[in-house]
């Protein structure tokens, strides 16, 4: 999984290691927010946030800049697209998208975040693809509508990111556990395949991520049945040494930009790292946080695994 | 009681003693141990006491209790005894004991717990069963909501003598109502979203306007009401416009009090005569009370999920006076607070924000991303002293919520 993003790839060489130009320049910092303030469009709330029509909600289809008329955050803005939250967020699943918007925008780095309904197209131009969790029947629904739709796949194809939680997780793979525990199937744009475990893995979670991603210890909080099984293709993202993860002592699966995980809901929000790690995919390397702006956060982080360690 | 069988009668006798003791010793107020212990000594002790009498179940996942309260109170102005677990004990053990507490109320309004409203509908036949709302609350032990209202749509199926009351504007709610052979649909409206985007019937996306919502695929669309809220009015079945002026708060309550009404109206009880009653209800358990403390006044919400927060922000002061939050994850909260994420806390923006309990952290990077300042306090005793002089709202969740009580003296 090495395609570079076609909008800002600069050395095509995938992964981490490519730099979005002239969004890291110090200059630029604050006229990337401004741009977003201005018309009210670069607040996570107002965008996140409809009113009471769910077609406010919404964005409507990206057809790419020129043809859906301008991007209220700038042409070079960071798109967060959420794909499905009518079918996939169960659990806080916002909180991953507010979170990506927060940490993009604190750096300068002006965000838009696009909502694909399930009866929208996905567009293909988006930067980060993030996928929620749902219940069974809604997480069968968004398969068979995203397998139909294809415009995922294609953002895949142009480099985008994708970062999927628990029934979007399976759903990214190969076959997954439908209502019944039947086999449906799956993306296939991770190496994985899921099923049905014999119990549901509910509470919190700690794991320690693969060396290579650069990223501290997850903790989280998990809430499924699923078990999973990682093919050839696919690393997993982490050990798991509290919870149950994959079901085989692992947790979560990764190759190239595509991540996925059972650390539910706002996983983002315990592991900045991680979000982070996402952003440096999309965006290029980012700099550190002023600490004021990461000590509720490292609070947080630090109460919950002190609360689970033995 | 005389009509019970012996069994039942020692099990229920049992029970009450069990309860008694219970509330001398403080352990607790009684509600549950007496059912535990009639349950014991008689596993059908509620078909049994249920038997002969006139029952309405309340289930959703918010409004539970008040509603159980108000519907208590507009039955209760027929002029005779009306059984009912006031306090929240929504499962067997409390309706056993609600029940076996009023032997001879020939009415009885039972709050139930929602995963057991199929069971619950087994053992007590009620004439009439009354659907509020379904919304994603505590999912790290709660069942999912489609699955939930698939269960009352089979119990529905296989009970057609019962009479439902449901919300028309919420449509999982809707959809499940759906499968009953007698429905009287209540416009209670409905301002948390986020659980019904899609049809429940063919999970298409579900299309909303001010007339209601409706499937573009399948054509499920909202039933119309013969009771309707409208503002801080409500229009009754005949087409009669009623003021409803409640002592309760907040949207949320003026639609449990139609639900209330319209349950009331298939006893025969009229608006005109069972509208005082619920007025006359200024709080429920412990919520929507009113607590004085060294020049402060106190009024306590509680708000489980996201859809009771959505509804405690509307009863917030318009003037922007102070408002303490509290949130904990023990068990009865649910130990997850993913949830904390699906409320939107940018409404509480311009008015100042305390945090407290045991996962104040978790609401305060919350409150951090939404751009709400706050501070945190350690309780509620220390909000008190942080205020000035005159008005402090507190929402807390459950458990938090109970620890404020308990903290302010049970006054509340």
């Amino acid at each position: 999984m090495t395609v570079p993003n076609s909008r800002f790839a600069a050395n095509g060489s995938g992964g981490a290691g490519h730099r979005r130009p002239g969004l890291n320049g110090a200059g630029l910092n604050g006229a990337g927010r401004d741009a977003a303030s201005q018309d009210g469009a670069g607040r996570d709330g107002d965008m996140l946030w409809g009113a009471e029509d769910p077609g406010l909600t919404a964005r409507g289809p990206l057809t790419g800049p020129g043809q859906s008329g301008r991007s209220p955050a700038g042409p070079s803005a960071l798109r967060l697209v959420w794909i499905y939250p009518d079918l996939l967020s169960t659990y806080g699943d916002r909180g991953n998208l507010i979170m990506l918007a927060r940490r993009a925008r604190l750096r300068g780095i002006a965000v838009e975040p696009i909502q694909v309904n399930s009866d929208q197209p996905v567009p293909q131009q988006g930067d980060i693809y993030l996928l929620g969790g749902g219940e069974d029947l809604p997480q069968v629904l968004a398969a068979q509508r995203l397998r139909a739709g294809g415009g995922l796949q294609a953002a895949i194809g142009n480099g985008a990111v994708v970062f999927a939680v628990c029934a979007g997780y399976q759903l990214i793979g190969s076959v997954f556990g439908g209502a019944q525990g039947e086999p449906v199937d799956g993306l296939g744009i991770l190496d994985i395949s899921s099923g049905r475990g014999d119990r549901r893995g509910v509470g919190e979670v700690l794991a320690d991520v693969d060396p290579r991603l650069g990223v501290d210890r997850l903790t989280g909080f998990e809430n499924h049945q699923g078990v999973t099984r990682l093919g050839p293709d696919a690393r997993p993202l982490a050990r798991v040494t509290l919870g149950v993860g994959n079901g085989d002592g692992t947790e979560g699966a990764y190759a190239g930009r595509i991540l996925g995980t059972y650390l539910h809901g706002p996983a983002l929000v315990r592991n900045p790292g991680l979000a982070d790690l996402l952003l440096s995919w999309a965006a290029g390397a980012l700099p550190a946080l002023p600490d004021a702006d990461e000590a509720w956060t490292r609070r947080l982080r630090t109460e919950r695994l002190a609360a689970v360690s033995p | 009681m005389s009509k019970l069988p012996i069994r039942a009668r020692v099990a229920s006798t049992l029970g009450e003693a069990a309860g008694k003791v219970s509330r001398l010793t403080g352990r607790g107020d009684g509600s549950v141990i007496g059912g535990v212990v009639g349950l014991r000594v008689a596993p059908d002790l509620l078909r049994q006491l249920s038997a002969g009498r006139q029952i309405v179940l309340v289930t959703g996942t918010n409004g539970k209790t008040t509603t159980t309260r108000l519907v208590t109170a507009a039955i209760g102005s027929l002029g005779q005894d009306v059984a009912s677990n006031a306090f929240g004990a929504n499962m067997e053990s409390g309706l056993v004991s609600a029940l076996s507490g009023a032997p001879d109320a020939p009415y009885a309004v039972l709050e139930v717990d929602e995963r057991y409203l199929p069971s619950m509908i087994k053992a007590t036949s009620p004439r009439v069963v009354v659907l509020l709302n379904l919304s994603r609350d505590q999912m790290d032990r709660a069942a999912e909501i489609w699955l939930v209202a698939r269960r009352w749509r089979e119990a529905f199926a296989a009970a057609p003598d019962i009479r439902v009351v449901a919300n028309a504007d919420d449509p999982l709610v809707a959809w499940a109502a759906g499968s009953a052979s007698h429905v009287t649909w209540v416009a209670a409206g409905q301002r948390w979203h986020e659980d019904s985007w899609c049809c429940p019937e063919c999970g298409s996306h579900l299309r909303r306007d001010e007339l209601g919502w409706r499937c573009g695929e399948c054509g499920l669309s909202r039933p119309s009401a013969r009771w309707v809220l409208d503002g801080d009015s409500m229009i009754d079945s005949a087409g009669a416009v009623h003021e409803l002026s409640l002592s309760l708060p907040g949207r949320a309550n003026r639609s449990n009090a139609v639900m209330a009404l319209a349950v009331a109206g298939l006893f025969g009880a009229d608006v005109g005569q069972a509208l005082p009653n619920l007025r006359s209800v200024v709080s429920v358990a412990g919520r929507y009370t009113t607590v004085q403390r060294r020049g402060r006044t106190l009024h306590l919400l509680l708000a489980k999920n996201p859809a009771g927060w959505l509804e405690a922000f509307d009863v917030l002061d318009p003037d922007g006076r102070p408002v303490l939050l509290a949130v904990n994850a023990q068990v009865p909260d649910g130990k997850d607070t993913s949830w904390l994420w699906d409320v939107d806390y940018r409404v509480l923006r311009g008015r100042p924000v305390l945090v407290a309990g045991e996962r104040r952290i978790d609401l305060a990077v919350r409150l951090e991303a939404d751009e709400v300042p706050f501070d945190l306090v350690d309780g509620v005793e220390a909000a008190v002293d942080r205020v000035p002089a005159g008005g402090l709202d507190v929402i807390a969740n459950y458990t938090a919520f109970q620890q404020i009580r308990t903290t302010l003296g049970r006054t509340a």
